[in-house]
């Protein structure tokens, strides 16, 4: 929040501002002071701003030439595909924006997660960006049921089918959220609906993230509180916007070199086949992101108890800021954190990589090990580690030198070249 | 700095082996082909494109549908390129049923370009009846709905083989290597000479397997080259863009001390 209050200079824009502060909320959008130490992974918020908007303006084309019928889904794809100017650049944008969305949201939470973005005074961004993620997820599952493929079915089935094992109402939540006794059109039909409808809550809940986050302001690789405005920061324009600017043109060179050299790789084959009750595919897998859930719902033996685990290695994040017991944020400064915050970064993607595997022989061993050591780094190494670890010397502000250890400028020197 | 350098590298090689495609046991990796399609500037041959047509039309036609596709297909950029005059005496030699007519009768016409490609069987129920129980899968996607593409679908073509001693085979099944599970109810279709090419073309079995594969490519994914084409536009053009944006978020940040 800037310092002097802002005044429109034109007498109409100061009428305006008196009865709807919009150029207030855009001077201070401008000007917001943000920490000048910010590395590029600080970028990802402005390019999921992106890939946001995107999925909201493919989708909104997509759905004008898209039938949600379970006899013609399949056929109207391969119509936009075929039939309507560049069809096949809005799906293909929207089908591989998902999952650089994806790739995107993942970076922003390890990142949070290394720079403990989601403690004291952030726990509200933390929880409603956990509550979008949540979203996301949603979203893209009913996304990819929309074509109406095998894996679309298939996939469907597997996961509406996890409800039946809540104990006395589950078939009939199922039966429910089915409109039938199958996935079939009636299924289609409401996922459609609310595969339109979650990107709009999305778009709600990220004005509230945004807005929890200019209270406090941003964390940094520092991770300490800074003085607003000060030496150490800047304002957002920009400095912060050409930045971000720059990541995300990066951001899009990858994103393009997907959506026009290898549009299918991420996802499957088997989504070309026409969906078919009558044939199971051989190895049902959801999409790439989701794929380390996927192995933690596989590796207990016990339905439920494999549902309750999946959706619990998701809500053990809502509780995390209080999980972790450290005064110190940024694991920067944290050298035990630190180690295991890369060996809990390691599990997940072995997750996600046995996810894709036939649960049987060793993938099955690796995906318990996997599963229980997801848990016990939140349940035990964080509270744990906070408690006994012995942290590096913080320095008073980004760009002064250490507060503990001394006052030598090469100590400081060397606590901002790590970061 | 290098330790997390080494981490990095550890986390990209084991996001590959994550993405890996996964590998069945009993299967043969299909044979590679170096398809004049592959890569980022790839195009399709458009005389391999039309002879790929010729075997189709006088070889799959008979079992595969394509319903995805129209005859006016045939004459688009990036296909098979065949003249105006050409689709639409392709599509002619077809009879189409349309209607109903002011009477309620259905009643049949020759095709016009703009009919979709007629397929062998009124419905699926009727394919798999005549086809022994194995629906002839529709071919308008059939490559991209295929592990391999391409690679998978010429190989199959050229991959029967007689079965290996043990291996017993029930009538109307036959084996090849790259099918999966080895057993498939498609006979072996392909003979040398069997179609005669409008180019002079020798109609070996390979180059028909490659045609109609070069043909089903195209027919899977018709944008290819102008998503090629497009593709290298708009990657040159970000990299000129990122290019200047670099520089001036260099230049706006030289006004303070902190490095970008």
């Amino acid at each position: 929040m800037s310092e002097h209050e802002y005044v429109p200079k034109s007498k109409a824009g100061k009428w305006f501002n008196d009865r709807l502060p919009l150029l207030t909320l855009g001077a201070h959008l401008t000007d917001y002071p943000t920490p000048k130490n910010l590395n590029y992974w600080w970028t990802f918020g402005g390019i999921l701003t992106f890939c946001l908007i995107t999925q909201i303006v493919t989708g909104i084309v997509l759905a004008m030439h898209y039938v949600a019928h379970a006899d013609l889904a399949f056929a109207s794809v391969e119509h936009i595909m075929r039939d309507v100017n560049y069809g096949w650049l809005i799906r293909y944008i929207h089908s591989n924006g998902a999952s650089m969305f994806f790739l995107a949201v993942y970076i922003h939470i390890f990142r949070s997660l290394f720079y403990g973005s989601y403690k004291s005074p952030r726990e509200v961004i933390w929880i409603i960006g956990l509550m979008i993620y949540l979203l996301m997820m949603a979203a893209a599952f009913m996304g990819y049921v929309l074509p109406w493929g095998q894996m679309s079915f298939w996939g469907a089935t597997v996961i509406t089918n996890l409800f039946s094992a809540i104990p006395l109402v589950g078939e009939s939540i199922t039966t429910w959220l089915w409109g039938a006794y199958s996935v079939d059109n009636p299924t289609l039909n409401r996922f459609f609906s609310l595969h339109y409808l979650i990107p709009f809550l999305i778009l709600g809940l990220v004005v509230l993230h945004i807005w929890a986050l200019h209270v406090p302001g941003n964390n940094n690789p520092v991770g300490i509180d800074i003085k607003k405005p000060s030496k150490d920061t800047v304002p957002f324009h920009p400095y912060i916007t050409i930045k971000d600017a720059f990541a995300l043109l990066v951001f899009m060179i990858i994103f393009a070199g997907f959506v026009f050299f290898t549009p299918n790789v991420l996802g499957h084959s088997d989504n070309y086949i026409p969906a078919n009750p009558l044939v199971t595919p051989a190895h049902i897998v959801p999409e790439w992101y989701l794929l380390p859930f996927y192995a933690i719902l596989r590796s207990v033996p016990d339905k439920l108890g494999g549902v309750i685990l999946m959706f619990g290695a998701i809500f053990i994040l809502f509780v995390l800021p209080w999980l972790d017991t450290s005064k110190v944020r940024s694991a920067v400064f944290r050298p035990i954190y630190r180690q295991f915050y890369w060996i809990f970064v390691l599990d997940v993607l072995m997750l996600g990589y046995v996810g894709a595997m036939p649960a049987e022989g060793i993938y099955l061993v690796l995906a318990r090990v996997g599963t229980i050591y997801y848990f016990a780094h939140f349940i035990i190494v964080m509270p744990v580690v906070g408690l006994i670890e012995k942290t590096d010397p913080i320095p008073m502000s980004i760009s002064e030198p250490v507060l503990t250890g001394g006052a030598e400028p090469s100590l400081a020197r060397k606590v901002n070249d790590k970061v | 700095m290098t330790k997390f350098n080494i981490k990095l590298l550890v986390l990209s090689f084991l996001l590959l082996i994550s993405l890996r495609p996964l590998q069945s046991a009993e299967m043969v990796d299909p044979i590679k082909v170096d398809w004049s399609f592959k890569g980022l500037t790839g195009t399709f041959d458009r005389a391999s494109l039309q002879r790929g047509f010729q075997v189709y039309k006088e070889v799959c036609a008979s079992c595969h549908s394509m319903q995805y596709l129209s005859y006016r297909n045939l004459g688009e950029p990036g296909g098979p390129e065949f003249s105006e005059q050409e689709v639409k005496a392709i599509a002619a030699s077809f009879e189409i049923e349309d209607g109903p007519d002011s009477q309620g009768e259905m009643f049949t016409r020759p095709g016009k370009p703009s009919d979709k490609f007629k397929s062998p069987y009124p419905n699926t129920q009727a394919a798999t009846a005549a086809n022994g129980g194995a629906y002839p899968p529709d071919m308008s996607v059939l490559v991209k709905a295929r592990k391999g593409g391409a690679n998978y679908i010429y190989s199959v073509l050229v991959g029967y083989e007689d079965p290996p001693p043990g291996v017993t085979l029930d009538d109307g099944v036959y084996y090849n290597k790259y099918m999966a599970g080895n057993k498939i109810k498609m006979p072996n279709n392909l003979m040398d000479g069997l179609v005669e090419y409008a180019d002079g073309t020798e109609s070996s079995v390979d180059q028909m397997a490659k045609d109609v594969t070069t043909f089903l490519a195209w027919a899977a994914e018709p944008e290819l080259e102008e998503r090629h084409r497009t593709g290298v536009k708009v990657i040159i053009y970000l990299v000129l863009l990122t290019t200047l944006v670099y520089l001036s978020m260099k230049k706006i940040w030289s006004r303070i001390d902190t490095e970008v």
